[in-house]
C-alpha cells in the first residue's frame, strides 16, 4: 500500500503541470543516512526524475548482482559498490560538508520506491530485488559513521530485550563458547540481547548465538543481523502488498517506464546459460565420452567417470550433469538415449521409463512446471544442493578430501609436481575457482593469469567447456592435433 | 475382504489387501485431527457406518488447503490433491487404492484448484517442520546391512539420531509437539506440530538445518565434521565445539559411541573403510604413522590366526575398542595443554560425531512444499505400517516387530464373528498402541491450540 502513495505523487505532479512547480519546492527532511523505507515518499517528483533516479539506483543493484555472479568476496563488492554509489547515488554522512543531505536522501528514497513498483511483479524479481537491496543496505551500514548508526538505531524499535547482568553471568560459559576468540577479551563489556530466534535465522544457521527454548541470545556486535533480517522481512511483505495493489495502477505513462526498468534488471545480469548457445552445434549421446575427456571441468569429469563406473548417478548428480549437457547442446532425445544407455547395466528400460524419464524431461522443461532450468553455475554448485554422504556431485575442489582431490587431478590430467602443488594451494585457501581456472590454464596450454581469456576466471562449468571447445575449433588442424596428443598422453596414465 | 489366501493377504502390493487395509484399519479420523489441529467428530453422530461421521464442524483450512499426493499402484504420482473433510480423503483413497500417500503443506488456496489459479498464486503458508533420517546415509559406516535392509543392530544409529535431535528441538528451539514415525523400511521421520514450527518460512527452516547439521561433504570427503569454524588455520589449536554440539557429544559418547560403534558395529575392525578411515581422521602425522604400523602388523598376525579359529575372536576385546584405546593412549602421551594435544582431542571428538551424529536429509526439512509419507501408510516393499515411535524408548524399538499389513488383516480375520460391533477395527489389532500414541499426541496438540486461543482472547480483553 505504502508504495502506492509513492506512485500517486508523481502522477499528480505530471498530470497537473502548473501545481508541480509549486509543490516541488517542498523538500523532505531526513535526519539519518540509513533508511528502512517504511514511509512512502509523500511529495511530488517529475516523470523525468522518477525515471532517472530509478535508473541510477538500478545500475548499482545490477552491479551487486553481477558481483554475486562473479563470486566476488564481500570486501571486493563493497569497494566496487562504494565507487558506483559515489557516481550514481551519493549518500553522505551528516558530517560531510557542502552537501545537500536531504536532496541525496530524497533521491535514495524515491528511487527505492520506484524500483519496488518495477520489481514487485514476480516472485523471482522480488527475490532478486530483496537480495540486492539487502546487500546495498549492508554496504551502507558498514560504511556508516558509527555514532550516526547508533543514533539511527535509537530512532527505531527492533523489539530486542537487553540481557540482565545476572542472566549474562548465568549463561557465561555458553555465551563464551560461541564467541570467536578475537572477541573474548571484550566479553565483560559486551551487551547481549534476547530475541525470538526466528528474527536472527542467519546467526542460528551459523551457530553464532546461544539458543534456549526458542530464544536467541545475541551479542551486541551481531546487532546488524537483527536489523538486516528485519529489513529483508519488511521489504518482502511490502513488495507482496505492492504486487497485489499494482493491477489497480491505471497510469499508462508509468507502465512503459516500469517495464523498461524491470527488463533492464533482467537483461543486465541474466542467467547466461539458460539455453544452448545459438551458434553452438548440437551434440549427440555418443560424443559425450570424447567431449568429457577433452573439454569438461573436473566437476563434470568426475560425474562422468562416476556414471561410467557405477552405471548410475544419484538425483542431484544427474541434475548437475544433465543440465550442463543440455546447455552444451544435448537434445532431449539424445539425453534420454544417453542416460538410458549409461544406466543400462543396472536399470532395465521399464524401470528407466518409470523412474527416470520424467525427471529428465522435467529438467528440459517439458513436463510439470515447464520451467527452463539453467545449468548450475559455480556459485550454485558451491553453495546449494551440497552432496550428502553418499553423493558425488558438487565442486570437487571444495567437496573432496585433500588426498582424493590430489588423486583425481593426477588420474584425470596426469598433473604432478609444481603444477599440482599450486592448484592444491589455491584449494587450501578456499579459492576453488582459482584452482579450477589454473587447471584450465595448465591443461589448455594457456599462460598463467589468462584464464578463460582476458583474465576471466571460471565461474560456470559451461563457460569452461565452451571456451575449451572454442579453442579447439579456433586452432588450425595441426596445432589442434599437437595440443591434443599432449593432452592425451597425460590422460592415458589411468 | 482379504480372503483366506495367505499369498494375497501378505502381499502389500495387491490392491485387494490395500483396499481392506484402508477400509478397515487406516485411522483417518486420528490423522485428520493430527493434521488439522481440530476435532473432526460433530457431537452426537456415531462413527463408522453412516459415512459422514468423519466430517467436521464446517471446513477447516488446515485440512481443506492441505496438499496430499498419491502414489498409485502403477507408480503414477498425483500431486496437488486436497479434500473437504476426512471422509472425502477416505473415499478417494479407497477408490484409487494408492500404494501410499504423502502429506504436504497447507496452502493459501485449495491445492486441487491449482490449474484454475493464476500461475504462482498457490503458495504454501504453513507446514509441520519435518525431518527425515534414512539408513542409506549410514551405508559407509554400518557393518550389518546395506541399502534397503535394516535390522535391530543398525537401528542403533537411528536411536542415537532420535535422542540427539529430539533433545535439541525441545531444548534449543522450544518445540514440544514432536511425533516420530518409523518410515516403514529403513528410516524415521519427525513431524513438529507446534504453531511456531508450522509458521516457519523456508529461510528459517534452512537456519534450523544449519544449526543441526554436522555431517557434511560427499562420498569423496573423508572428514565430514567441520563445525569448529573460526580461524581456519592452525594458530593456537582448534576452537571448542559450539555449546549445542558439546551437549550432543556428551550424550553420544556416553551412550552410543562405545556400545554401538566400537562394540556392536565394530566399525574399525577391517582395514579398508574401517581403521584406515580412522587413521585418515587423525591430524597428527607422528601418531598416525605409529598407529598405522602397529595396526598393520597386528592385521598380519590375525590373518594367520584367522585360519585356525574364528570362534575365539568374539571372546576377545572387540578390535575396534582396542584401536580406540590405542589412540587414546597415544594422545595421553602428548603433553597436556599443547596445541598438538588439543588438536588430537578435538579430532577424537569430531570422530565420535562423525560416526554417531544424526545424518539428516537436509533438503526435506528446508522447504515447506516438500512432501513426506503419511503416518500409518504401508511400505510397499516390506508391508510394514509406518507407526509412531516413542523417542524415549527408541532404543527398544525393533523394526522387525512392527506389524505388517498382512499380519493385521490376519488378526482381523481371526477375530471374525467374535468382534464387538461398535469397536473400530484397528482397536482390535496390534495397530492399537500405535494409534493411541498418535491420539495422545493429538490431545496435546488440541490442548496447545486451546491455550493459544485463550491467550489471544485474553489479550483482546486486556486491550479494553
Amino acid at each position: 500500500m505504502a508504495a502506492l502513495t509513492a506512485r500517486r505523487a508523481p502522477v499528480a505532479s505530471t498530470s497537473r503541470a502548473p501545481i508541480v512547480q509549486v509543490e516541488n519546492h517542498f523538500q523532505p527532511h531526513y535526519p539519518h543516512r540509513l533508511n528502512f523505507y517504511d514511509k512512502a515518499p509523500h511529495f511530488d517528483v517529475t516523470l523525468e526524475q522518477f525515471e532517472s533516479y530509478a535508473l541510477n539506483r538500478l545500475r548499482i543493484l545490477a552491479e551487486i548482482e553481477s558481483s554475486f555472479m562473479r563470486n566476488r568476496s564481500h570486501d571486493d563488492l563493497r569497494t566496487i559498490i562504494n565507487t558506483q554509489q559515489k557516481k550514481y547515488l551519493p549518500l553522505n554522512s551528516n558530517t560531510a560538508v557542502n552537501i545537500d543531505h536531504d536532496e541525496e536522501r530524497k533521491r535514495d528514497h524515491v528511487s527505492h520506491f520506484v524500483l519496488r513498483l518495477a520489481f514487485c511483479r514476480s516472485e523471482e524479481l522480488r527475490r532478486r530485488f530483496i537480495k540486492a537491496e539487502g546487500t546495498l543496505f549492508k554496504v551502507r551500514w558498514e560504511t556508516d559513521d558509527s555514532k550516526e548508526r547508533v543514533e539511527w538505531l535509537r530512532s527505531r524499535d527492533f523489539g530486542w530485550i537487553e540481557v540482565s547482568e545476572q542472566e549474562k553471568s548465568e549463561l557465561e560459559p555458553l555465551l563464551k563458547a560461541c564467541t570467536p576468540p578475537a572477541f573474548l577479551k571484550n566479553f565483560e563489556s559486551e551487551r547481549y540481547y534476547k530475541v525470538p530466534w526466528t528474527r536472527v535465522p542467519d546467526l542460528v544457521e551459523k551457530r553464532r548465538a546461544v539458543l534456549r527454548a526458542g530464544t536467541a541470545y545475541v551479542a551486541g556486535r551481531e546487532q546488524f543481523s537483527i536489523v538486516f533480517q528485519q529489513f529483508q522481512a519488511d521489504l518482502e511483505k511490502a513488495l507482496e502488498m505492492t504486487a497485489r495493489a499494482l493491477p489497480r495502477l491505471d497510469e499508462d505513462r508509468l507502465t512503459p517506464i516500469l517495464d523498461h526498468l524491470a527488463q533492464g534488471f533482467t537483461l543486465g545480469i541474466s542467467s547466461e546459460y539458460s539455453s544452448a548457445p545459438e551458434n553452438g552445434e548440437s551434440i549427440t549421446a555418443d560424443m559425450i565420452d570424447d567431449l568429457a575427456r577433452k573439454h569438461f571441468p573436473l566437476c563434470m569429469r568426475m560425474l562422468h567417470s562416476n556414471l561410467r563406473e557405477d552405471s548410475h548417478l544419484k538425483h542431484q548428480g544427474r541434475l548437475q550433469y544433465g543440465l550442463f549437457l543440455k546447455i552444451i547442446g544435448l537434445s532431449i532425445e539424445e539425453a534420454l538415449a544417453f542416460w538410458k544407455q549409461a544406466f543400462s547395466k543396472k536399470i532395465n528400460d521399464e524401470k528407466f521409463r518409470k523412474e527416470y524419464e520424467y525427471n529428465i524431461k522435467h529438467s528440459y522443461g517439458l513436463v510439470g512446471k515447464m520451467a527452463n532450468y539453467p545449468a548450475r553455475s559455480c556459485q550454485t554448485i558451491l553453495t546449494t544442493f551440497l552432496p550428502g554422504t553418499n553423493e558425488s556431485h558438487g565442486c570437487p575442489y571444495r567437496q573432496y578430501s585433500e588426498d582424493n582431490l590430489r588423486t583425481a587431478l593426477q588420474k584425470t590430467w596426469g598433473m604432478s609436481g609444481q603444477d599440482l602443488q599450486e592448484v592444491m594451494g589455491s584449494v587450501k585457501t578456499q579459492h576453488f575457482h582459482v584452482a579450477c581456472t589454473r587447471v584450465f590454464e595448465l591443461t589448455h596450454g594457456v599462460k598463467k593469469g589468462e584464464g578463460l581469456g582476458g583474465g576471466e576466471s571460471v565461474n560456470h562449468p559451461n563457460a569452461y567447456a565452451q571456451k575449451s571447445r572454442e579453442m579447439e575449433k579456433a586452432k588450425s588442424e595441426a596445432v589442434a592435433s599437437a595440443v591434443r596428443s599432449g593432452g592425451d598422453d597425460a590422460m592415458n596414465i589411468d | 475382504m482379504a480372503g483366506n489366501d495367505d499369498a494375497i493377504a501378505l502381499d502389500p502390493k495387491s490392491p485387494e489387501v490395500m483396499t481392506s487395509f484402508y477400509q478397515r484399519l487406516y485411522p483417518f479420523k486420528t490423522v485428520f485431527t493430527w493434521l488439522s489441529h481440530s476435532v473432526s467428530n460433530p457431537g452426537g453422530t456415531n462413527d463408522g457406518t453412516t459415512g459422514n461421521g468423519l466430517s467436521g464442524r464446517g471446513p477447516v483450512p488446515a485440512w481443506t488447503h492441505r496438499e496430499f499426493a498419491f502414489t498409485l499402484q502403477n507408480d503414477a504420482y498425483l500431486r496437488y490433491l486436497s479434500f473437504n473433510d476426512a471422509d472425502e480423503l477416505k473415499k478417494q483413497v479407497i477408490k484409487l487404492v494408492p500404494q501410499r500417500f504423502e502429506v504436504g503443506a497447507i496452502y493459501n488456496a485449495k491445492p486441487r484448484d491449482k490449474k484454475t489459479l493464476p500461475p504462482g498464486r498457490l503458495q504454501p503458508t504453513r507446514r509441520e517442520l519435518v525431518f527425515d533420517i534414512d539408513m542409506t546415509d549410514y551405508d559407509s559406516i554400518r557393518q550389518c546391512c546395506s541399502g534397503g535392509a535394516v535390522c535391530k543392530r543398525c537401528w542403533g544409529f537411528i536411536a542415537a539420531a532420535v535422542t540427539v535431535l529430539d533433545r535439541s528441538l525441545r531444548r534449543d528451539f522450544g518445540f514440544s509437539l514432536l511425533l516420530w514415525v518409523y518410515s516403514g523400511r529403513r528410516g524415521i521421520h519427525c513431524w513438529v506440530s507446534d504453531e511456531s514450527a508450522m509458521q516457519l518460512t523456508d529461510d528459517q527452516r534452512r537456519a534450523i538445518m544449519g544449526w543441526l547439521e554436522v555431517i557434511k561433504g560427499g562420498k569423496e570427503m573423508v572428514k565430514k565434521v567441520n563445525v569448529r569454524g573460526g580461524r581456519g588455520d592452525s594458530a593456537g589449536g582448534p576452537l571448542p565445539l559450539p555449546p549445542s554440539l558439546e551437549e550432543a557429544l556428551g550424550i553420544l559418547s556416553s551412550e552410543f559411541f562405545i556400545p554401538l560403534i566400537l562394540q556392536d558395529q565394530d566399525v574399525f575392525r577391517k582395514r579398508k573403510e574401517g581403521w584406515d578411515v580412522l587413521l585418515d581422521l587423525i591430524p597428527d602425522k607422528e601418531v598416525r604413522s605409529r598407529l598405522e604400523s602397529k595396526w598393520a602388523a597386528q592385521a598380519e598376525i590375525e590373518m594367520e590366526d584367522d585360519d585356525d579359529d574364528e570362534e575365539t575372536q568374539s571372546n576377545e576385546v572387540r578390535k575396534s575398542e582396542k584401536k580406540w584405546e590405542d589412540l587414546k593412549k597415544e594422545i595421553k602421551g602428548v603433553p597436556k595443554g599443547t596445541p598438538r594435544r588439543q588438536a588430537l582431542t578435538a579430532a577424537m571428538e569430531d570422530i565420535v560425531l562423525q560416526y554417531t551424529y544424526p545424518r539428516i536429509d537436509a533438503e526435506v526439512s528446508k522447504h515447506r512444499n516438500h512432501l513426506l509419507k503419511a503416518p500409518f501408510c504401508v511400505h510397499p516393499g516390506t508391508g510394514r505400517v509406518c507407526v509412531p515411535v516413542d523417542p524415549l524408548r527408541v532404543n527398544e524399538f525393533d523394526p522387525a516387530k512392527v506389524p505388517s499389513v498382512g499380519q493385521l488383516l490376519g488378526e482381523l480375520d481371526a477375530l471374525a464373528g467374535s468382534a464387538e460391533v461398535d469397536e473400530l477395527d484397528w482397536e482390535q489389532t496390534s495397530m492399537k498402541p500405535y494409534v493411541e500414541m498418535m491420539e495422545e499426541h493429538n490431545r496435546r496438540i488440541l490442548q496447545a491450540s486451546r491455550e493459544r486461543k485463550m491467550m489471544s482472547e485474553g489479550r483482546k480483553d486486556m486491550s479494553w
